[in-house]
């Protein structure tokens, strides 16, 4: 077996990051032991967690994962934060309301940026779950920024996910736009401290009372606060219920199948790019299409169709 | 302000003045820059005249001091009486070494304590706790317990002199030190006179050493209010402050804004108590930087003295006495450079002149190695006859507020009097000053301000001598201050000693009691004193704070 | 290959002074690194264990409370410990120039004072980081 996959098998540390970085980086090394990787896989509940900024994920993320390795369970983190799409660098700072979780043996944190230029989640992240899960967790949470086409990606590759709102930030609901509001699996309102804190809950509830009218299952409405622990028992037994009610009803395998594909998808559209945009073989003759194309000498398409009329052969 | 007719004249001679003089001018010899702006970004005039400020009405705009809207000065002779208190910020070490610096600087003229306390001190931890290590003494001094404020002052007349402490996180527990150690030496607490900074909103804004979240803090701050007014009527319970906000990157209108924001919300929280406003209001004080942009610092502290005035008396102060900004002033250590080291003099002597034409109550000077460790003596000597030269020599101090009536400084008065009320309105709708902290838009302007200053000194947009211009090849000669390597052993041994000499049951007594009066709504200044007196070390009286209330993690904002 | 600059910057000790940190985290952002920004407070220990998690290529280690030779050593103990040299570790805020050879000496990469230009951090990484 590959070195640095057997390593992550054992859940040596240093190999997970190493590994991590590999698959960040698109090295070929990675897809290498991704082989070994893969089949060891499967065991991990996948949580994803969405919402708009300042609605206290990190730090629910935080009481959450105090909650679960209570119970003994070990929990992987990926934080994500947006990359700047001018300098492609990130500031990634998400581990801050997760400090005491830094020297529990049992949480591996990661920190990554979007990096990706087609937006969403990148292969990557599809590859940092096998990762984390194969390395002996039995969560990993993904926290996604909350703008986006990635806070709409994230049910492609959690099998629960949480939606987090906030009372009184703006309009919760209507800032959120519907696509989002319809990928949870729980809701999760957090500081409950907040005054309007009531009336959020109502307006959810209605919702959820419309959306899930023919449905077996009602997505249910939970209240936190995260600051000071409250409800965070609540919302794990009801990530645990709905692993159940996945486990219970087949869902769980036609998940599991839509994130491979769509993880395959990512994988081939990164290998296309990469073919096109990056290797010295088509480079040239791309840049010289999209010149013909600024010329009005060819269009789009045609170019399209030649450049992937080259990759066919 | 002035007769239409004589107005009308101005206007039109300042028009040909432009027309024939000065256009024909710069057409030949550009002006040194495109625009001239303050560190605030305020566009700044070629000149200024009776024009820009003719909306003033001397009488209710300007006055005279002593009178409301006090802009002039808070006191009808200000330094014609009395000059400002020459209060050096000091503390390093143990106590007896800051004990030893004290009188050192007393000696030398200084009429006003205050102190500098150690990181482990101003978190609330003892010497001895594993998040002290390497910490003990490096900053300030360390207090850990009663014993340590009885060595800091031993010598010092504290019924004499006043004293000023920064400490906010535990400031309950470290004016219970002062007032025990006072009270043991026969010296009542209705006598002592000082000022504790005690100002939480500006930790979780620029400074950071908080330790409680904001709820339980404002408790207690109220409760000092309280305890205070009652018990300690020559204290200043308070030192709301900007200038930590302005060190951490801040402009002047920001320094200016949110230090007055944080004023008006402390004034709420205690009303909201039931206290009365005249009766805590007095004993507010404030504690404002002084950077580089010399008139723009006399315009801030003018501007805060007529707008605290204006908003104390929106809140129903009656007393003139409750209207009264008065305040401390540093000058800025941010702008201080490791490079060519003995420049920092100049700098620091044109930020003290300012603070003094602004009309400060109390004045540090920084010293010329502060870029570089902790003031030397010889330097902080020179930083001390900064003030008193400026007192003695520059005949500044003949007549109260001498840049009154320039026409420069009146309309830049009223220029961040009008930014300060924009911020006030953004911060109101935001919800308030507390919503605003957890929202992080206090920490994003300042950080937003801080990256933009740094961008315009590297592209040289900005200039810092000896930093991107003049600079020097030179090694440095000055001497810095050596600490004792042993300093920290004899703490943690000291403090072995307090906690087996001491009654442990009377002190563990004492703790409980503190509980329970922290997790019910008592005042827990009493109890705090009653710990205190027992030899309950700092960390132990803080430990049990920390179990009732939590403590605080902020938001990641750059 | 994408390969990207992995940074972390980080205040050990007590110090709350992060006016620094944030700037050349903002700055590293700009010139194309991804920066880890752990804020304050931090140990020797949930330094080497967050470089470690995030392979960083960089440890940046800003403070100003003058408790440097303490702190900073016990980091560059834990890299040797842990034979993390390859790390480059870069540090800043207020530190006398005779402790900076010291620092040097026990495994500090670059020290940048009072007055440096953020440019100069950014060319350092780029010049001495070990991808």
């Amino acid at each position: 077996m590959n070195d640095i996959a057997s390593k992550v098998l054992k859940g040596e540390p240093r190999s997970v990051a190493r590994l991590i970085t590999l698959t960040e980086n698109n090295s070929p090394d990675a897809a290498i032991a991704m082989k070994d990787i893969h089949p060891n896989t499967g065991e991990a509940h996948v949580i994803g967690i969405t919402g708009v900024m300042g609605g206290g994920k990190s730090t629910l993320i935080s009481e959450i994962t105090r909650e679960y390795r209570k119970q003994g369970k070990k929990v992987g983190i990926i934080a994500i934060d947006p990359t700047s799409p001018f300098s492609g660098g990130a500031l990634l700072g998400d581990r801050v309301r997760m400090m005491e979780l830094t020297i529990d043996e049992g949480v591996f944190i990661r920190s990554m940026g979007t990096r990706g230029m087609l937006g969403g989640l990148t292969s990557a992240v599809y590859d940092v779950v096998e990762i984390l899960d194969a390395s002996g967790k039995d969560i990993v949470i993904v926290e996604t920024v909350g703008v986006g086409q990635a806070e709409v990606d994230v049910i492609k590759i959690a099998d629960t996910t949480l939606v987090v709102l906030v009372p009184g930030l703006g309009d919760s609901i209507q800032t959120i736009k519907a696509g989002v509001m319809e990928i949870a699996d729980i809701y999760v309102i957090n500081k409950a401290d907040r005054p309007d804190v009531d009336q959020t809950v109502a307006e959810v509830k209605s919702l959820v009372d419309i959306d899930c009218s023919n449905k077996d299952r009602k997505i249910p409405v939970l209240i936190t606060n995260a600051r000071n622990g409250e409800g965070i028992k609540e919302l794990v037994d009801e990530i645990k219920k709905h692993k159940e009610y996945l486990d219970n009803s087949k869902e769980f395998d036609i998940k599991r199948m839509k994130r491979y594909e769509a993880e395959l998808i990512e994988i081939i559209k990164k290998r296309l790019m990469n073919l096109i945009f990056d290797e010295s073989k088509f480079k040239d003759k791309v840049e010289s299409l999209i010149y013909k194309i600024f010329k009005k000498e060819v269009d789009p398409y045609t170019a399209a169709d030649e450049i992937l009329g080259k990759i066919l052969k | 302000m002035y007769d239409k007719k004589d107005l009308n004249k101005i206007k039109e001679k300042k028009e040909e003045w432009k027309k024939n003089h000065y256009s024909k001018l710069v057409k030949n010899q550009a002006e040194r820059k495109d625009k001239f702006e303050n560190l605030s970004g305020t566009e700044i005039r070629n000149i200024y005249t009776p024009e820009d400020i003719e909306h003033l009405n001397y009488n209710k705009d300007i006055g005279f001091p002593g009178q409301y809207p006090f802009l002039r000065g808070i006191h009808s002779t200000m330094y014609r009486g009395r000059l400002w208190t020459m209060r050096q910020f000091a503390g390093f070490g143990s106590a007896e070494e800051t004990n030893e610096r004290y009188k050192y600087l007393l000696k030398h003229g200084e009429t006003g304590l205050s102190v500098a306390f150690d990181y482990p001190t101003l978190y609330g931890y003892d010497t001895d706790h594993p998040l002290s290590r390497g910490e003990f003494g490096k900053c300030g001094v360390a207090v850990s317990s009663l014993k340590d404020m009885e060595i800091l002052f031993d010598g010092i007349s504290v019924d004499k002199v006043t004293t000023s402490m920064t400490i906010n996180g535990p400031a309950a527990i470290i004016w219970a030190m002062y007032i025990a150690n006072a009270e043991n030496r026969g010296i009542s607490q209705d006598i002592i006179g000082g000022t504790i900074q005690n100002d939480i909103l500006k930790e979780y804004i620029a400074q950071k050493s908080f330790i409680f979240p904001p709820e339980p803090s404002m408790r207690l701050i109220v409760d000092t209010f309280e305890y205070g007014f009652k018990h300690v009527p020559r204290w200043n319970t308070i030192s709301i402050s900007g200038y930590h906000i302005r060190e951490a990157g801040s402009t002047a209108v920001q320094e200016l804004a949110f230090t007055l924001g944080d004023g008006i919300e402390y004034v709420k929280a205690a009303m909201k108590r039931g206290l009365e406003i005249d009766k805590f209001a007095p004993r507010l004080s404030f504690f404002f930087n002084s950077h580089n942009d010399f008139f723009e610092e006399i315009a801030k502290y003018r501007a805060a003295r007529r707008i605290w005035a204006k908003e104390l008396k929106k809140l129903g102060a009656k007393k003139s006495r409750s209207l009264l900004m008065r305040f401390h002033t540093q000058t800025a250590g941010c702008t201080l450079t490791a490079q060519q080291p003995e420049i920092n003099i100049v700098r620091v002597t044109m930020q003290a002149l300012s603070a003094v034409l602004g009309g400060t109550q109390s004045l540090h000077t920084n010293s010329m190695d502060e870029a570089l460790a902790l003031p030397s003596e010889k330097a902080v000597r020179i930083a001390l006859r900064t003030q008193q030269i400026i007192a003695e020599e520059s005949g500044v101090t003949h007549t109260i507020d001498p840049l009154g009536g320039s026409y420069y400084i009146e309309w830049l008065t009223d220029q961040m009097e009008e930014k300060t009320y924009n911020y006030f309105d953004r911060i109101e709708k935001i919800g308030g000053v507390i919503p605003a902290i957890e929202k992080g838009f206090f920490q994003r302007e300042i950080a937003e301000s801080a990256y933009k200053y740094q961008k315009d000194v590297d592209e040289n947009k900005y200039t810092i001598v000896g930093v991107n211009k003049y600079k020097t090849e030179d090694e440095l000669t000055i001497p810095i201050l050596k600490m004792d390597e042993e300093g920290e052993k004899r703490q943690i041994n000291r403090l072995e000693k307090l906690r087996k000499d001491r009654d442990n049951s009377k002190v563990n007594k004492n703790l409980k009691q503190l509980k329970k009066a922290a997790e019910g709504d008592e005042n827990m200044m009493p109890y705090i004193l009653d710990c205190v007196h027992s030899y309950a070390t700092l960390g132990e009286t803080c430990g049990v704070l920390r179990e009732v209330f939590g403590e605080y993690r902020e938001p990641a904002i750059y | 290959m994408e390969r990207k600059i992995r940074v972390l910057i980080a205040k050990p000790g007590l110090d709350g002074h992060d006016r620094g940190a944030k700037i050349v985290a903002r700055a590293l952002r700009n010139a194309g690194m991804e920066v880890i920004y752990t804020g304050l407070h931090q140990t020797a220990e949930m330094i080497i264990e967050t470089a470690i998690q995030e392979d960083v290529n960089v440890i940046g280690l800003s403070l100003l409370s003058g408790a440097h030779m303490t702190l900073f050593r016990d980091v560059t103990k834990l890299l040797k410990k842990k034979n993390m040299q390859d790390v480059l570790f870069i540090g800043g805020g207020i530190i006398p120039k005779e402790d900076v050879s010291v620092l040097k000496k026990a495994g500090v990469d670059g020290v940048f004072g009072p007055g440096t230009h953020t440019e100069d951090i950014v060319d350092f990484i780029k010049k001495n980081v070990k991808l």
